[in-house]
């Protein structure tokens, strides 16, 4: 019989005080907003599931809902290919590989209102080069006028900021593959395309996790760049959840259904990683009784 | 610099498919090489005769695995060429080559079962659909795979990738020579000797010219017919396995082959005597009148007892007796300093009378295997 020592519970105390303070406490504070309607700081009433009820209603919020998912969607389809497209095309040695290292990575310093000014002002047809060589090109664009124009603005400012990242760790997923596997691929006579398709892509596999898993939450938390660029607009073409989520609780000051709605968002963005992360362990590694390579 | 000339003889066989390989070539991996200890291999001059089966044997570093990468084409020699039948083939691929090389560790296809690991140099080739199905089946059934042919690639233990690997080597059937760079690292050591018979056994079916690297002297005398000794960037001696044993033509060969190897001592050679560790032997040795200052060696298998005082014989201190299971090893010091005697070891049979340490013993050194070093090249052998 093992001796059971309760003292063990002091030592992770520490550990349950610091997610207590910083994860559970705010995350119930949201829970208990979600089921009461405050109407003053003093009075506040229990109405149970009816603002989760009515959340799923809305239909703003279904809109948002669907930009959102149509939004992440389309930034993993562009940036994770071009990633791996850059990542193939740096220089693996020399001074080269550094001063590319340093020119890639330099978007991903810049912090994200300022990446929303910068395309304001790019994208502008008058003063911005985007915006003028676009109008010079005889192109009607107006992100400010046009849905669709915005739209695309959003997810070309999100492509030149992140898919550096993804490139980045692409890198070094290539820089982690033994010679030997190119030589081996050499003496087989592989085709470039074949080295890509059996040594490479395998191989980046579990960056390539990673890099999708972290594209897909931080577009479907996506906030500070629309907010800069466009607002959300024109109407509502990039207003996005969260920032349909930040105009409920903070401007019109709907704690209730706003805390409702947070939960819910939460719960879709742990759901879709969810399903990415176990799709992607399973795509590649068909018969999973072999084990794991 | 003097280059190491070698030429490994063997009849040339009537297969068209391979070639005779020709190496007369330098090589460093830096820009610009001054002294010897730049270069990875040092200029030489060696052939490889069709079907023929060859070891590169040295320790460590000592250029073996460049010399293989020259062969194939994944290193491109900074001076010299190489040929294949007569024809330059320094500037091509190993593609065009048509060289087939197992590396020391296993390189699998992950997402691909083992017979399409083993297709795949066939596939890259635009072989027939039939014809590679039928070659993965003999190689398959030679490696003993055929019952994992539908298996992911990726889940298999070491030693059955690289059974794959080597799979993949042997493939081919019209490839100038398949090369090995210490394929047999990563095997434990009862499929190590199993797998080696294998690929003796796969070169006497399928008559490839084989080279094999390795640092192991047992899996390079088994294998080969031919051994090429090689250390810091010289390829030293080349020969079969006899000659490697009784005849080192460099001190290293002797040092390096045999367990434990040769021993050597400081000698003189005056007239028709000679001077070891302070005792004259009569024993005239031919072609030592003139040498002076040379160095005697010897394997501990040559090494015998002899009586006190005997002729030819010299005294020495046993230092440490040790019983291996079939033999005893003797270890025992000549002479006094450093500079006038030193280690020499004997094997002894378990039969005899065995001295204990710090008994004075009396050793024959000089035999009809006795080699005569100067600057650590074989100038002479007693007389036999």
């Amino acid at each position: 019989m093992k001796t059971v020592n309760q003292r063990a519970w002091l030592l992770i105390l520490p550990v349950v005080i610091c997610v207590a303070f910083s994860a559970i406490l705010p995350l119930m504070t949201v829970v208990n907003y979600s089921v009461q309607d405050i109407i003053s700081p003093e009075r506040r009433v229990f109405v149970g599931t009816e603002w989760f009820k009515s959340v799923m209603r809305d239909d703003d919020l279904q809109g948002a809902l669907l930009r959102q998912i149509a939004f992440s969607f389309a930034v993993l389809v562009v940036e994770i290919p071009l990633g791996i497209a850059l990542a193939l095309a740096m220089p693996a040695k020399g001074w080269h590989a550094s001063a590319v290292l340093v020119l890639v990575a330099i978007s991903l310093l810049i912090p994200w209102n300022v990446v929303g000014t910068i395309w304001q002002i790019y994208g502008r047809t008058d003063i911005g080069l985007f915006g003028a060589a676009l109008a010079w090109l005889g192109i009607d664009y107006s992100y400010t006028g046009s849905a669709r124009d915005a739209w695309l603005t959003v997810l070309l400012m999100d492509v030149w900021h992140w898919t550096p990242l993804v490139a980045l760790l692409c890198y070094a997923g290539l820089r982690a593959i033994p010679d030997a596997y190119y030589q081996a691929a050499s003496i087989d006579g592989a085709s470039k395309f074949a080295v890509f398709r059996f040594i490479q892509l395998p191989k980046l596999r579990g960056v390539l996790m990673i890099a999708v898993l972290l594209r897909f939450m931080d577009s479907f938390m996506i906030y500070t760049e629309p907010f800069v660029l466009t607002g959300g607009g024109p109407g509502n073409a990039t207003t996005f959840l969260s920032q349909y989520l930040t105009q409920k609780a903070v401007g019109q000051f709907d704690l209730g259904p706003a805390a409702a709605f947070s939960l819910i968002y939460f719960l879709i963005i742990l759901l879709l990683c969810f399903i990415l992360y176990n799709w992607m362990q399973r795509v590649g590694t068909a018969d999973k009784e072999a084990g794991h390579g | 610099m003097h280059p190491a000339t070698c030429w490994l003889r063997r009849p040339a066989t009537a297969v068209t498919d391979m070639a005779r390989i020709d190496l007369d070539l330098a090589h460093a991996y830096m820009a610009n090489p001054k002294s010897d200890d730049d270069y990875a291999l040092l200029p030489l001059a060696m052939s490889f005769s069709d079907g023929g089966a060859y070891a590169l044997l040295g320790p460590s570093g000592c250029g073996k695995t460049t010399l293989l990468n020259i062969v194939s084409g994944l290193v491109k020699p900074s001076r010299g060429s190489v040929r294949f039948d007569g024809v330059d083939v320094t500037a091509r691929t190993p593609q065009q080559r048509n060289i087939a090389q197992v590396f020391q560790f296993p390189v699998i296809y992950d997402t691909m079962t083992v017979a399409e690991n083993l297709a795949f140099p066939l596939r890259n080739r635009g072989v027939a659909a039939d014809r590679i199905a039928r070659r993965v089946g003999q190689i398959a059934e030679m490696l003993e795979l055929s019952g994992q042919l539908n298996t992911r690639a990726a889940g298999l233990a070491a030693d059955a990738k690289q059974k794959i690997s080597l799979g993949r080597g042997l493939v081919r059937e019209d490839v100038s020579a398949v090369l090995f760079d210490e394929p047999l690292t990563v095997i434990d050591p009862h499929l190590k000797w199993q797998l080696r018979r294998k690929l003796k056994q796969i070169h006497q079916e399928l008559k490839l010219t084989l080279i094999y690297v390795t640092h192991d002297q047992v899996e390079a005398l088994t294998f080969a017919e031919q051994v090429v000794v090689m250390t810091r960037g010289r390829a030293v001696q080349t020969g079969s396995a006899s000659e490697l044993f009784d005849r080192p033509q460099h001190t290293f060969v002797g040092h390096f082959i045999g367990s434990p190897g040769m021993n050597f001592l400081p000698a003189r050679s005056a007239g028709a005597s000679l001077d070891v560790a302070g005792h004259r032997l009569s024993l005239a040795a031919r072609g030592l009148a003139d040498l002076g200052i040379v160095t005697l060696g010897v394997r501990p298998e040559y090494v015998t007892l002899a009586a006190a005082g005997a002729e030819g014989a010299l005294p020495a201190v046993v230092t440490q007796a040790q019983d291996i299971g079939t033999y005893w090893l003797l270890t025992t010091q000549v002479g006094a300093g450093a500079g006038a005697g030193g280690v020499v070891r004997a094997r002894l049979g378990t039969r005899q009378a065995i001295p204990r340490a710090g008994e004075t013993v009396w050793l024959r050194l000089v035999g009809a295997h006795t080699c005569f070093y100067k600057d650590d090249v074989l100038v002479a052998e007693a007389a036999s």
